[in-house]
């Protein structure tokens, strides 16, 4: 029995660089990416990018403020700048139904990824969502046909996709505008098939044991980069990306820039071919 | 995410019935005439579950069917341990009790002729979760499809992406849609079958990608749990929420088939297929 595995080496420079993180718990992660002074979408639409110019409207239904995009500027590259924005205090939180997103979130964003293509622009798209929405509504329009259609259209939008994890990586709600060419993290963001409340539920009988659930979930950035999951961690200054707002931003625009840098020197038709082989080597199984 | 977590050894063995009460209507049945009616329940149409197999017989043309993929299990690559013990054992016992080695069973065959290749899911395996043996399953079966240029059928009954493999279970979603993609960018059919039920993050990737999507009465496909839906608008549900029939009225379904009709529905909308 071999196991097969599209899993790379960790180098050495990032172990270093996530001991920090390593020496917290996954709980204590988990608090951290949900912290409320935690910098989210509208912080670095502040911090990193210039002259964002909104976009709005899937065209079909409405205008979900929970995901927003538009063209935006990062150093001299212009993108397509796609994220989750879960707004700084109680009222943004309910204007922006604290970054779950609808079906018309994710119509809106695929919009604006094919527009992106047809304007020639990278697309960089933010992620800090607890999941997409679980509601009456957004069921009825299609919750999953909304996720699994961006999902399978990311697979083929023929420019650069960069995704970054600025906070909570909520399972679908997260994929439905993160499958890229490649995935960063912030060093206490994390990112996980299910909450650990919903898990702990589920298989401990009660939310209380998230603690545990967190840690079995493997949902932390240092995880999640050596199961092959991800492709790059930002280190996160002092104890959290709340403490330093500037330093936090120059690593997220220095990381993006960098990597936007190799992706567009690659011609599109191999740029697809390595984006599908990325996702078919992922995963863990054994074969006889 | 997965709603469905009992997993076969937790069931409490049961002398052998030979009659069978229809979980719906509680009408008794002869176990013959159940099996013969292809576990459905004659008096108020339920469709009960079937195993891939089964499954796999009632489709395809009496001895054309190919397995493929069938050396890929799943292994315990977080070391995942719950209230209940460990994933490695929940693996082995699954294998043992289902005789399958994963969630789905892979091959192609003919369906009245016609070729296809398909991939069967099979709620009984861990509750027909994906995990990363699963999608590679179910990707190797598109790719042998995009470069067979046959039609590419798939059976969904899944409580949604496996918990105990972690984020590498969400990616599975990622994967499995990159080789639908390949196929619409081909123009190769791709037929997906939700069966009763299929949620979470199979329903938010393949099953919701058909080029035609097709039910059996009744069948529960949703994305969110019920559960948590209620409470997070703290209302109750229409009975009919997140059933065939509700998503055929919303348009996220094409046609609701009857389980003894299926075949020959198959046959006949792939036999519009002119490439």
């Amino acid at each position: 029995m071999v196991v097969a595995t599209g899993v790379k080496a960790p180098a050495s420079k990032e172990k270093k660089q996530s001991r920090a993180v390593k020496s917290l718990s996954a709980w204590e992660i988990v608090k951290i990416s949900r912290h409320p002074s935690r910098p989210v979408l509208q912080d670095y639409i502040q911090l990193v990018f210039e002259n964002f110019v909104e976009l709005h409207g899937d065209r079909y239904f409405g205008d979900d403020n929970a995901i927003i995009g538009g063209f935006a500027t990062i150093g001299k590259q212009k993108v397509m700048l796609i994220g989750h924005n879960k707004g700084k205090n109680t009222l943004e939180h309910i204007e922006r139904n604290f970054g779950m997103a609808k079906p018309e979130g994710y119509r809106k964003a695929l919009r604006l990824m094919k527009l992106a293509q047809r304007f020639n622009l990278p697309v960089v798209t933010i992620i800090d969502t607890p999941g997409a929405f679980p509601g009456l509504e957004a069921e009825e329009r299609g919750q999953a046909e909304s996720i699994a259609k961006n999902i399978t259209e990311m697979a083929n939008i023929e420019v650069p996709i960069v995704s970054l994890v600025i906070g909570e990586g909520g399972s679908g709600g997260a994929l439905g505008i993160g499958v890229g060419d490649r995935i960063i993290m912030l060093s206490n963001a994390i990112y996980s098939v299910i909450s650990p409340e919903g898990c702990a539920s589920i298989l401990w009988r009660d939310a209380k044991f998230a603690p545990d659930a967190a840690e079995a979930l493997k949902i932390t950035s240092y995880a999640l980069k050596e199961n092959g999951v991800i492709d790059e961690i930002i280190s996160e200054p002092g104890e959290g990306a709340h403490t330093d707002y500037n330093a936090t931003g120059a690593a997220v625009k220095n990381t993006i820039l960098k990597n936007l840098n190799v992706l567009l020197q690659i011609p599109t038709e191999k740029l697809l071919d390595e984006r599908f082989e990325k996702y078919a080597a992922m995963g863990k199984f054994a074969v006889d | 995410m997965s709603w469905f977590t009992k997993t076969i050894e937790e069931k409490k063995p049961q002398k052998k019935a030979l009659w069978v009460q229809c979980k719906k209507c509680s009408s008794h049945l002869w176990e013959k005439e159940w099996k013969d009616n292809l576990n459905v329940c004659p008096h108020c149409n339920y469709h009960d579950s079937i195993t891939s197999r089964q499954r796999i017989d009632l489709i395809f043309d009496k001895g054309s069917f190919t397995e493929l993929f069938d050396n890929i299990s799943p292994v315990d690559s977080l070391n995942f341990v719950d209230l209940k013990g460990s994933y490695k054992d929940k693996i082995e016992a699954n294998i043992r009790k289902s005789g399958i080695s994963e969630a789905v069973v892979t091959g192609h065959g003919r369906i009245n002729g016609i070729e296809a290749v398909t991939a069967v899911m099979d709620f009984r395996f861990l509750g027909g979760s994906l995990g990363s043996g699963t999608g590679e399953k179910i990707l190797q079966a598109a790719n042998f499809a995009y470069e067979q240029g046959i039609p590419y059928i798939v059976f969904s009954a899944s409580g949604g992406a496996r918990m105990q493999e972690g984020v590498l279970s969400l990616m599975q979603m990622a994967k499995t849609c990159a080789g639908v993609a390949r196929l619409n960018k081909k123009n190769i059919p791709y037929i997906s079958v939700l069966l009763n039920p299929t949620t979470g993050g199979v329903t938010a990737s393949y099953a919701m990608m058909g080029d035609l999507n097709i039910s059996e009465p009744g069948a529960v496909i949703g994305f969110a749990g019920r559960r948590v839906i209620e409470q997070t608008i703290g209302e109750k549900l229409p009975d009919d929420f997140q059933t065939a029939e509700y998503l055929l009225e919303h348009g996220f379904i094409d046609a609701i088939v009857q389980r003894k009709d299926m075949k020959d529905y198959l046959a006949n909308v792939l036999s519009y297929y002119n490439r």
